[in-house]
């Protein structure tokens, strides 16, 4: 139900008239939802700022969010965010809003009111279900980026790339790959091979449970990139479960190297590297 | 944000000799850089706009790129559009294929291309032109 | 014109790529690595790439136009410092490089080269004795 600007000027006077009883039950409902999880001085704050701009919006008799409710607008989304981020639930951050709704009622005492008073209380909730609903949006929103946040710490932390050998690095997956990991695990590796200036690289995937076609198509994406580079890569800690996969799926392998463990691996690495000169040199002298 | 403002009209390059190739390459680097794509995705991209700019240049017998920052309200992203009022292509499934070229290139001009950004579209009418628009979107 | 410098350090030829690649710059790189080929007997060509942020078909194909020509002149040719999003990007392209060796880096592209090239005499050991009073000595290093 629409809000009348005349409505919305009579509700203003009453929040006037009734402003230290509403406040007082509104802080009042709300302290006891957060159950002490905010401070008094902070929640009296919010709502006393929250307060003083439906007032206002009222007085002004808007009674649509965008335009000159901007500044309720910009309240909620402040107060939304806090809540999201200091952890409260989507339901007491909401409360924060609709417990106005039965203060109002309560300080103007608006069941023995008279029938226009009546309908502007009615016309007054839709507004602050409105306001509420516009709370649960930001609420959302605001968790999303902290879940995309700590997505994405996750992924840092999960994909260590470490030096095993002069010319040999590691990268020990574990978990399930998904393809946007996978994809960070392969450029992280790529630079860690100029960095270092290695031309081993060893994929070690014992620690993953299941491997699908993308993820297999990445890995072999990086094992070809690092050869454009002029590295070579190894895949160790390939499970019976992930070998049967593979075949299945039809993934070529083609000529890389794959190693029953680490262990294996660094040694292909340490053979194929330094060392292997000197045992093709002495092979070579020997067949003189 | 005031560079944004710029972009979204769009830049346009005649693409009439090998110097505009470089020049798209740098223009769509710039604004590459601007929506904050990631380092691979700017390489990709940048890659795609050589690859077509070329193609622009050798089969369109020249034409245009314009570039545009684009939004989708969740992600920005650049779009390149590039057109000519060359002999068009008659077999565009053909053309798309690995390895097919008509112009003693390595065959991976559209192909290749179409890998490496998120959207791509090509018009062509025989006889009156070419018009490809590709889109790569930040993550 | 821009002109690519052909460097030799030791007993390979060292070309820095750092310009954007056009046709004329390509074809006069390719005359002058030919010629600086011949002229200092060199058996290795290491191609840095260090400074390019991206290869398309077109680079693509310069560099292995240039590894076929200096493979006639009986040099080998090694592509060193490709970028990590270069390389990821290559293999969307589909563009694989074949016959173009590539290392890291330069010392580890000069490690190769002279690998390849001891690989070499000593295959040609096997074939004919009188390779061991090579000039280049490289087959009787101890």
């Amino acid at each position: 139900m629409a809000l009348s600007t005349e409505a919305s000027s009579r509700l203003a006077a009453q929040l006037d008239e009734h402003q230290d009883k509403i406040s007082e039950l509104w802080v009042r409902q709300v302290a006891a939802t957060l159950r002490g999880r905010l401070s008094q001085g902070e929640l009296d704050r919010q709502i006393r700022e929250l307060f003083r701009a439906l007032r206002e919006t009222l007085a002004a008799g808007t009674t649509q969010l965008q335009g000159d409710g901007g500044e309720v607008r910009a309240l909620l989304t402040e107060l939304s965010r806090a809540r999201a981020l200091q952890g409260f639930t989507s339901t007491e951050t909401a409360i924060s809003i609709f417990a106005v709704k039965e203060a109002f009622a309560t300080a103007t005492d608006v069941f023995n009111a008279e029938s226009q008073a009546m309908g502007d209380y009615i016309s007054f909730g839709s507004f602050i279900d409105e306001l509420g609903l516009f709370t649960f949006a930001t609420y959302a929103q605001a968790r999303e980026e902290v879940i995309a946040d700590q997505a994405e710490q996750l992924l840092e932390l999960a994909t260590p790339v470490v030096k095993l050998w002069d010319g040999v690095v590691a990268v020990p997956l574990v978990g399930t790959l998904d393809s946007a990991r996978a994809q960070v695990v392969m450029e992280r590796l790529l630079q860690t091979l100029v960095d270092t200036g290695s031309p081993y690289a060893i994929i070690d995937i014992t620690g993953v449970p299941a491997v699908d076609t993308q993820v297999a198509q990445h890995v072999l994406k990086t094992v070809v990139a690092a050869r454009l580079m002029g590295a070579e890569c190894i895949i160790s800690g390939i499970r019976p479960q992930i070998a049967q996969t593979i075949v299945a799926l039809g993934i070529e392998f083609g000529d890389i190297a794959t190693k029953a463990t680490l262990a294996d691996a660094l040694r292909h690495a340490l053979r194929r590297s330094g060392n292997s000169d000197l045992v093709r040199r002495g092979a070579a002298r020997r067949e003189h | 944000m005031g560079f944004a403002g710029a972009a979204d009209a769009g830049e346009t390059i005649v693409i009439s000799s090998d110097e505009d190739v470089v020049r798209v390459r740098q223009l769509t680097r710039t604004v590459a850089v601007r929506v904050k794509l990631s380092l691979v995705d700017q390489t990709k991209l940048v890659t795609a706009a050589s690859e077509l700019a070329r193609n622009t240049l050798v089969y369109g017998g020249g034409g245009s790129a314009e570039v545009t920052v684009v939004d989708s309200g969740r992600r920005r992203g650049v779009r390149i559009v590039f057109s000519d009022q060359g002999p068009g292509i008659a077999d565009l499934d053909l053309a798309l294929t690995d390895g097919w070229t008509s112009g003693g290139g390595l065959g991976l001009g559209l192909s290749g291309s179409r890998r490496l950004v998120d959207e791509f579209d090509i018009q062509t009418v025989v006889g009156e032109g070419t018009r490809i628009t590709v889109t790569k979107w930040s993550r | 014109m821009e002109r690519v410098p052909v460097l030799k350090i030791g007993d390979f030829l060292l070309v820095s790529i750092q310009v954007d690649m056009e046709d004329q710059i390509a074809l006069q790189l390719q005359e002058d690595l030919s010629a600086r080929i011949v002229e200092t007997g060199v058996h290795g060509v290491i191609i840095d790439i260090t400074a390019l942020d991206i290869v398309d078909s077109f680079v693509g194909r310069m560099l292995s136009t240039i590894a076929a020509i200096s493979k006639v002149l009986d040099a080998e040719t090694v592509v060193v410092g490709m970028r990590p999003a270069v390389a990821i990007t290559l293999v969307e392209l589909g563009l694989s490089l074949n016959g173009i060796r590539t290392a890291l880096n330069v010392e580890r592209g000069m490690e190769l080269l002279a690998r390849a090239r001891e690989d070499e005499l000593f295959l040609d050991l096997g074939d004919d004795d009188s390779a061991e009073t090579d000039s280049d000595g490289a087959a009787v290093r101890s």
